[in-house]
């Protein structure tokens, strides 16, 4: 539990997430969600409560060596500026002392894996569009081999072309390399169409935990309802137009 | 090249290195200070604001008065603590120029902590990296123009206001700017100026390139630029070698009288077998502190001068007797020893034009206390606040339409210009004669007897070897010819520098005063 003067942040939340799920963490702005998963890594401390990992309480482990073993990926992005590409993806390895000659090679596989050309190793940060830029983002989260990946509004300043096909690549590393992934967003429709399970949070409590085809069928109360109803109605909206042609 | 130019160009070396040591020395200490101060002031908001307010607080104090102070502080916590401060020279320019150097080194730490992206600093902590990897892998590199921004202001604010370290007594290239300035020998000025100016320039270059090497991650541009800093840091640092002769150290207040005096100690001491270093355009007050504590070994100094700002006396004894007495305290008291006269007296006088002061009926201060309030009175920097002219003043009534201080130099040019009528002149000074003025009587007696004596350090007392070094100059200087040695330096055309002036002095046979131009120009 977090509490930012007296009104808590987060309030009596209790989450467990099974190895090898896809939890996507969906509320207005402001309803705690980032709160949570930053207390995952510990980059926010709650005021109470406890967190763990594998079995050990995060609030017990040096910060530094509990995010190594955490992949973290934000909607700013946070490339350093100073560092070419190839350096970027291997800051986590360069941290924990592994030797330049194995930082880029992993490096190099890192860029195939999230589908980037060989080349861009060497270049800026500053040269980089901002889909190219979020998926060197996803690479430098993935070099370290985490099992755990947060993501925290990843793809919510990429246009809706690049989210779509980001969004979708990701899916595919998650199933492949079996990771185990916390997603906040603010979108429903991504939420639905990319996680195995959706946790809704409004005002620092959980309203509504399910899968997404039995959210999309629940009774759920209304404000998750509302939320639900916005893709769902834009659905339906689009189909009537197709029609009409 | 002209002998002033090649006695500027001589003393150069030894001054750049002086100057070059100190002022790295200084912003070597106000980074290593800075940069952690800086970098703890980020992260405590509340502490910034104070913190600021401080360095920048130093910064409002001119440099000169700063360098000043630091000269009563180090004898006060030298004594407090017993220990044995050096108060003059070099630790006191170093602390002075080092708290004056922290402001834009602070202040653009602090501004290069703020200007960092948040989503980079987010990054840094989300990879895993500990405080001490997000400072060098992330923070500083991204800092790095910011700061050296600061750093560079910082190395050519130092560089210049190093020049003031001559006040103090520590040698620097300002040794050539205010010896040059009270001898209007402008090619000593000019070869100070230019010398501080290209250090200036070179310095920024070179942290430029440091700066343009971080920004385009060229290793051999930070390597050529910290290498050719630390390099010439070094070099200026090693002294040259001293262990082959004792060195003492000639005090000299800051005017040409002074000068040529103090190059005929090192003369003298020369052919003793000493080295000498001069401190010269030391304050009055400073001066003798400096001789009590030892930081400076011998000086000339003048007897009315010691009786009332030393030992605070108002009476006014004939000129024997107070010596007889000021010597004696002096010795009790602090240890110093008044060697004895040098044969003739550099009195505090108020002086006018002859023809105004004819036309007036002006000839004694009496006389003059009638007329003052319609006149206008100009005086070197100290005299106003010394204590023979709250005597004078008090003797005789005097006030003016309105009083005005310079230094000696521009003093005398203010009276021939018309822009003051009265001046508070030095007996022995050879302008009095060229300017065709007349020093006024003293009726009442209110300014006492100033004559120069020599006074050594508590540790030369009673060295005999050093004593007799010195002796010679006792007794052997008429009024006559200090006055012709000053004129030689002060006058307008066919200057000599004080060296050629005090070899002049020193000649055993009374030579003809070489040929100097009768009339003056204003």
């Amino acid at each position: 539990m977090k509490r930012h003067g007296a009104q808590a942040a987060l309030d009596g939340v209790s989450l467990d997430v099974a190895a090898g799920s896809f939890v996507a963490l969906v509320g207005p702005s402001g309803s705690g969600k980032t709160s949570l998963l930053k207390t995952i890594n510990r980059l926010i401390e709650p005021d109470e409560g406890k967190v763990t990992l594998a079995g050990e309480e995060v609030r017990t482990l040096p910060p530094a060596s509990l995010r190594r073993r955490i992949g973290y990926v934000f909607q700013a992005i946070g490339l350093f500026p100073h560092m070419d590409v190839a350096e970027n993806i291997a800051i986590g390895l360069r941290l924990t002392g592994v030797p330049p000659r194995e930082r880029q090679a992993r490096a190099a596989e890192l860029l195939e894996l999230v589908a980037l050309p060989p080349h861009f190793a060497g270049r800026r940060p500053a040269a980089l569009s901002g889909g190219q830029a979020q998926r060197v983002g996803v690479a430098r989260a993935l070099a370290p081999r985490p099992s755990l990946m947060l993501m925290d509004e990843p793809f919510g300043a990429l246009d809706p072309v690049t989210r779509d096909e980001l969004g979708r690549a990701y899916r595919a590393l998650h199933d492949r390399l079996g990771l185990t992934t916390i997603m906040v967003t603010h979108d429903m429709s991504e939420a639905l169409l990319l996680a195995d399970r959706v946790v809704v949070l409004i005002g620092g409590r959980i309203r509504a935990d399910a899968p997404p085809a039995a959210l999309m069928r629940a009774e759920a109360d209304p404000e998750v309802r509302a939320l639900i109803e916005v893709p769902r109605r834009q659905a339906e909206r689009l189909a009537a137009l197709e029609q009409r042609t | 090249m002209t002998g002033a130019a090649a006695e500027a160009t001589a003393a150069l070396p030894e001054l750049l290195r002086a100057h070059i040591a100190l002022s790295g020395s200084a912003i070597a200490i106000a980074i290593l200070l800075g940069l952690p101060l800086a970098l703890w002031a980020a992260g405590h908001r509340r502490a910034r604001v104070p913190l600021l307010a401080l360095v920048g607080l130093v910064q409002t104090i001119p440099a000169l008065a700063l360098l000043a102070l630091f000269y009563p502080l180090l004898l006060l916590i030298g004594g407090a603590l017993h220990l044995a401060l050096p108060a003059l020279g070099f630790l006191p320019a170093l602390i002075a120029l080092a708290l004056y150097a922290l402001l834009p080194i602070v202040r653009n730490g602090v501004a290069a902590r703020e200007g960092l992206d948040p989503g980079v600093l987010e990054a840094a902590d989300g990879v895993g990296m500990t405080r001490r990897q997000r400072l060098w892998l992330v923070e500083l590199p991204l800092g790095a123009p910011v700061l050296l921004a600061g750093i560079r202001t910082a190395a050519v604010w130092t560089i210049g206001a190093a020049t003031l370290a001559t006040t103090v007594g520590q040698p620097s290239l300002g040794n050539l700017i205010f010896s040059g300035l009270q001898t209007e020998n402008w090619i000593r000025v000019l070869v100070g100026c230019a010398a501080a100016a290209a250090l200036a320039l070179v310095a920024d270059g070179l942290l430029a390139l440091i700066e343009t090497g971080l920004a385009r991650r060229s290793a051999w541009r930070v390597r050529t630029g910290l290498g050719l800093l630390a390099a010439g840091l070094m070099l200026a640092l090693v002294q040259p070698d001293r262990a082959t002769a004792p060195t003492v150290a000639i005090g000299a207040k800051n005017f040409s009288e002074q000068y040529i005096l103090a190059a005929a100690m090192a003369d003298r001491l020369h052919a003793a077998g000493y080295r000498t270093e001069l401190r010269e355009d030391l304050g009055s007050a400073v001066a003798y502190r400096a001789v009590a504590a030892g930081d400076i070994d011998v000086y000339v100094d003048y007897s009315g001068t010691l009786w009332a700002n030393v030992l605070g006396r108002t009476d006014n004894p004939p000129a024997a007797q107070l010596r007889a007495e000021l010597a004696d305290a002096l010795a009790k008291r602090d240890g110093v020893r008044v060697l004895g006269p040098l044969g003739f007296e550099n009195a505090y006088a108020l002086a006018m034009r002859g023809s105004r002061a004819r036309a007036l009926g002006i000839s004694s201060i009496a006389d003059l206390a009638r007329a003052a309030p319609r006149l206008r009175l100009a005086s070197d920097i100290e005299f106003l606040s010394r204590p023979e002219w709250r005597s004078v003043r008090s003797a005789y009534g005097l006030s003016f339409a309105g009083q005005n201080s310079y230094s000696p130099t521009f003093m005398y040019r203010a009276i021939a210009d018309g822009s003051a009528d009265v001046l508070s002149a030095f007996s022995s000074d050879g302008r009095i004669a060229a300017l065709d003025l007349v020093t006024l009587t003293d009726p009442k007696h209110a300014l006492p007897s100033y004559e120069a004596v020599l006074l050594v350090s508590p540790r030369r007392a009673h060295d005999e070897r050093f004593l007799a070094a010195l002796r010679p100059l006792i007794g052997a200087i008429s009024i006559d010819r200090m006055r012709q040695a000053n004129l030689m330096v002060d006058r307008d055309v066919a200057k000599a520098s004080p060296e050629e002036a005090a070899r002049w002095l020193l000649r055993p046979a009374p030579a003809p005063l070489p040929a100097a131009p009768r009339s003056h120009s204003p």
